[in-house]
């Protein structure tokens, strides 16, 4: 693709990434920090691609090491934020029965 | 499988970007947060699907057991994790994520032609291998599987000053046109040169990385990990350049920049700045408030009387710290809680910014204890709330309610934003023992006439406050 459109893309996603955060309390700052990692674990996209031009035995076995550690990063960081962010709830809704009971 | 066209392929990450952007935005409200997040990963999923169906792959079952490998291990690790534990697991997938674009980078070298191919492979290289050994060194120091003090030895800033060197040289051979390595008479032929720079590349990383962190005192790593994850978001925008893939620029652009903006936060609301965390180490540290512990006389007392003074308060603010999340007390602060507001007592919560291990730590800990999220209050909303308040109840804090911060200058902590306890009519401190807190400086409000001590571990002292509560 064109240098210059790659540029474009770059420069509007920066914008856009320090609007989408600035005023944020600071009550949801780690599940956010948890949640923009979960993101950056779509280098996946990149290590199936790499891996699946692999030609060689090194180049795979390399790839395949990549594959794991982004799949550990995407499925971990969503599952992770996930589980911070069931435990926020208002007054509103009472506590239910949760899993594991672990007081 | 080529079954999408170019067109429709280019249209479906469009739309994972979108949802990647709508995440963003949604993790920062209480009530959009989780929703947000499970968008984020809607996109994941997405963007997984079109990889698939777009490109063609070898080795496809492989690749899709390892991902299956992957899901097995990290899915019981996030679920099992103990939330105390949480911020080290996620500095581990930060550092994995930096790891796995450090290795894709390495792989496009041979594929690349620019100019500017060349530079992000060098960039990415270089910033993977940081966030990935820098994470692997705070998940060490949270997981207190090493000293969690500043690790500083002699020469350090010089040999970080040689290695950063050499991993730019190693950056200057990867740019640098073919035509030109093959005019240096090297015996290796131009690709091969570049071969071997990008894994010099990844080694002087990975030992940078090392060597960042370990100055780092405990109490900054999260700014640290912020600062990796964002790293690591910058790393992943370049391997899209390397790749020519615009989902993977997007994405890790929005993660740098808003990891940016959040690092930043987090080190205001510490009082500190970024490279203050990183770098303080070197210049020495403060010597102002040296921790000769003072003979002065303190007022503790026990738990009958602390009850006392709770049930018969109208309102009560609770302040939790450190202590408290280390004792695993969150729940039975939480009970404790609700049986003041059994007997008509207002409880609030105040949360200093950086509570906890991270900002925002504290939050999901109490709210963990079922802790409804309006009962707990922001700095700048509880401050002015002392001056009514009968009680402050601080749990395991120190240096967030130090009044030194306000009122002596000169002092480490001074500047820093603290809880101003010490508006409120009567202060009691559940603490294990004298000892200053993190920032090893004295408070001096503990000696103050209206402070009352309980010396203990946070949840001993809690589960005794509770049963004495009870049986007024």
């Amino acid at each position: 693709m064109e240098a210059i459109t790659l540029l474009t893309f770059f420069v509007l996603a920066v914008f856009v990434g320090f609007e989408v955060v600035s005023k944020v309390s600071s009550t949801l700052h780690t599940p956010l920090m948890s949640g923009a990692n979960a993101i950056h674990g779509i280098i996946l996209v990149g290590a199936v691609i790499v891996a699946g031009a692999a030609d060689d035995v090194v180049t795979l076995v390399i790839a395949l090491i990549a594959v794991l550690m982004a799949t550990i990063n995407l499925v971990g960081g969503f599952v992770v934020t996930d589980r911070m962010l069931e435990m926020f709830r208002g007054r509103g809704s009472a506590p239910t029965a949760r899993e594991g009971g672990d007081r | 499988m080529a079954l999408l066209t170019p067109e429709w392929t280019a249209l479906l990450y469009l739309v994972a970007a979108v949802c990647f952007i709508l995440a963003l935005k949604g993790l920062g409200s209480p009530r959009t947060a989780r929703r947000g997040n499970l968008i984020g990963a809607l996109g994941a999923v997405i963007a997984m699907i079109v990889v698939f169906l777009s490109t063609e792959l070898d080795n496809l079952a492989l690749i899709i057991g390892v991902i299956a490998v992957g899901t097995v291990i990290a899915v019981p690790a996030s679920r099992m994790v103990k939330m105390t534990q949480m911020p080290q697991l996620v500095a581990l997938f930060n550092g994995v994520g930096g790891g796995a674009a450090a290795l894709v980078a390495l792989l496009e070298l041979e594929h690349s032609i620019s100019l500017g191919a060349y530079l992000a492979v060098a960039f990415t290289v270089l910033v993977g291998a940081v966030a990935f050994s820098g994470s692997v060194i705070t998940f060490l120091k949270l997981q207190e599987l090493m000293p969690t003090r500043p690790i500083v030895f002699p020469g350090h800033a010089a040999v970080i000053v040689l290695v950063a060197m050499v991993g730019l040289a190693a950056a200057v051979i990867i740019v640098l046109p073919e035509s030109t390595l093959a005019g240096l008479g090297l015996a290796l032929d131009a690709v091969e040169v570049k071969a071997i720079a990008a894994v010099v590349g990844l080694v002087v990383g990975s030992l940078l990385g090392v060597l960042l962190v370990l100055p780092v005192g405990g109490a900054d790593v999260p700014i640290v990990i912020s600062l990796l994850n964002a790293g690591t978001g910058l790393a992943v925008a370049a391997s899209g350049l390397v790749l020519g893939n615009t989902l993977l620029l997007v994405a890790g652009t929005l993660v740098g920049a808003s990891g940016s903006i959040l690092t930043r936060e987090m080190a205001k609301a510490m009082g500190r700045s970024v490279a203050g965390t990183l770098f303080g180490a070197f210049r020495g540290g403060s010597s102002a408030g040296s921790t000769a512990a003072s003979e002065r006389p303190v007022r503790s007392s026990s738990a009958d009387d602390v009850a006392i003074l709770l049930g018969y308060a109208n309102r009560v603010v609770v302040v939790p710290g450190y202590g408290l999340a280390v004792a695993q007390a969150q729940h039975t602060m939480a009970e404790l809680a609700q049986t003041l507001e059994a007997k008509g007592i207002e409880v609030v919560f105040g949360i200093h910014p950086v509570a906890g291990r991270m900002p925002g730590h504290m939050n999901v800990l109490l709210a963990e204890a079922n802790v409804p999220y309006e009962a707990l209050a922001e700095m700048d909303e509880v401050n002015p709330q002392f001056k009514t308040a009968d009680v402050a109840l601080v749990v395991g804090a120190n240096d967030v309610v130090n009044p030194a911060a306000k009122t002596t200058p000169g002092s480490p902590i001074y500047g820093m934003p603290i809880l101003d306890v010490q508006d409120a009519r009567q202060v009691v401190f559940l603490k294990r023992s004298m000892r200053p807190g993190f920032a090893g400086i004295e408070n001096d409000l503990l000696y103050d006439p209206k402070t009352t001590l309980l010396f203990g571990d946070a949840k001993e002292s809690l589960t005794k406050v509770l049963g004495a509560v009870k049986n007024l």
